[in-house]
């Protein structure tokens, strides 16, 4: 009765419900792009209203907000809270610069393409965003999510060498290990 | 059948505390928005919150006591529930309650606070460590305005058990009159027991992280939301219990309960936070007094 298939998608059902109307976001503020998360989550534009709220801790977290341009310094951080986060776990890529590296496109130090590193879910282009765009990329990873699409996590977990192989030409010896999965 | 009956009751006892507790901690949120002039969650957000966190995967494994933490929570909170009368004189609501309880209910309040304190030890987080010693320390500065009160009122009426001062109050009116100093002193240990601001040194998200729970996710995030909405009932009953001579029905409940939710709750949305040390000075001063006050009190009347 439990592991029929028709029981298992009322319970799926029920879950996307629960997860897409309780995001709670670890606002990963690594680029100018940052500023414009407290206009959206306070009086102005109120996020919590779909019920998105700030996570303190990554334990805590079911979004990532990824809130602009990455430096090889910061990618290494990034990597380790994704990982901490407990599944299921969503990705935001936030601004142009988390596409195709916007423009810091030629700089030295920063990653272009955030995708190849860790799954996104969601981009949110603009340089920067403003917060109704924001609001909008939120709610159309809630939809994703009711429809059960947002499988970012999985797809991490299965590709992991090749996330691990990109993660290693940028970050070298310091990348971490792949048995060190769950922090 | 005393003890299916009994069982029964408990069950159902916990789970009205549940929702009860989650409804006010939504309202709580709603009207919190409201003063900052925002639209808000809607009040049922936190019923959602629970049910996501419960159907998130948890795989982080730091000891046994970390996983031990939540249980400790809830053991204290719907122990303590249950050691509470509900209602005044019926028996839909049986409980525990023997004569003496008033004590035993002040050492088994703590008990989570405690178990909490070894578990988030235990996750070896910084912030954690910061927010237990801050905890613990908060807890020394509000319980002691608290016990006095309480030793005021068993001083003054001769008895230790809550169902003895319930029906006390039913002859000489709430005690809320008949001890108003006790009273005062009971209400501004509320103030640190709910730790709504200005008294959430403990787990205040942009300084410490959300301090001992900032290594629990997922299942025992809920856990301890669900524990904490059925201890914010109980705390509530309790004093509803003590002050306003108890509850005849399950509506007079509800509103004495939420009346005496919203002076944390309001008074918290108008202050920032203390630190740590103005915190315990606070309750170290004034409500100590008070306390004192009423003890003087009930002795010479
Ligand atoms: S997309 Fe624009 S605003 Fe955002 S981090 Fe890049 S340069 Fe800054």
């Amino acid at each position: 009765m439990i592991n029929d298939k028709n029981s298992q998608k009322i319970v799926d059902i029920i879950q996307n419900f629960a997860r897409k109307h309780s995001l709670f976001v670890l606002a990963y503020g690594t680029g100018c792009g940052a500023i414009e998360i407290p206009p959206t989550m306070t009086s102005r534009y109120d996020a919590e209203r779909f019920g998105i709220r700030g996570a303190a801790t990554p334990r805590q977290a079911d979004v990532l907000l990824i809130t602009g341009y990455l430096t090889t310094k910061t990618v290494k951080r990034v990597i380790r809270v994704y990982e901490q986060m407990q599944d299921p776990k969503y990705v935001i890529g936030f601004g142009s610069c988390t596409i195709n590296g916007g423009m810091y496109w030629d700089s030295y130090n920063t990653i272009k393409v955030l995708d190849r590193y860790l799954p996104v879910d969601i981009y949110i282009n603009g340089c920067m965003p403003r917060p109704e765009a924001v609001i909008e990329g939120f709610i159309k990873l809630q939809k994703k999510i009711m429809e059960g699409r947002a499988e970012g996590a999985k797809h991490y977990k299965e590709n992991l060498e090749w996330y691990r192989a990109n993660q290693k030409k940028v970050l070298g010896p310091t990348t971490p290990h792949i048995q060190e999965y769950n922090w | 059948m005393d003890f299916l009956i009994k069982t029964l009751g408990a069950i159902a006892t916990i789970i009205v505390a549940f929702i009860v507790g989650m409804l006010y901690m939504g309202i709580n949120r709603k009207i919190t928005a409201r003063v900052q002039n925002r639209v808000g969650p809607p009040v049922w957000q936190n019923y959602i919150d629970a049910l996501k966190l419960v159907s998130k995967k948890t795989s982080v494994h730091h000891g046994v006591m970390q996983h031990l933490a939540p249980a400790f929570l809830m053991i204290s909170s719907m122990g303590t529930l249950l050691f509470i009368p509900i209602l005044r004189g019926q028996s839909w609501f049986p409980n525990l309650s023997y004569h003496g309880d008033l004590i035993f209910i002040l050492y088994f309040m703590v008990l989570g606070s405690l178990g909490m304190a070894l578990g988030a030890g235990q996750t070896g987080n910084p912030n954690a460590a910061i927010g237990i010693t801050r905890g613990l320390s908060q807890m020394v500065g509000f319980e002691i305005p608290w016990v006095m009160a309480l030793v005021a009122m068993m001083i003054q009426y001769h008895t230790t058990s809550i169902s003895d001062l319930m029906a006390i109050q039913q002859q000489h009116g709430w005690l809320m009159f008949q001890n108003p100093l006790a009273f005062l002193a009971a209400i501004l240990a509320m103030l640190g027991m709910f730790r709504y601001s200005p008294f959430d040194i403990v787990g205040a998200p942009a300084e410490l992280a959300s301090g001992p729970i900032s290594e629990f996710g997922g299942k025992y995030l809920g856990l301890m939301m669900s524990s904490g909405s059925i201890f914010a009932f109980t705390k509530l009953t309790l004093y509803v219990d003590l002050f306003m001579g108890g509850a005849s029905n399950i509506v007079v409940l509800l509103i004495e309960t939420f009346t005496l939710y919203l002076i944390p709750m309001l008074y918290g949305l108008v202050s920032p936070r203390y630190r740590t040390e103005q915190a315990i000075r606070y309750f170290w001063g004034w409500p100590t007094v008070l306390g004192l006050a009423a003890l003087v009190y009930s002795v010479v009347i």
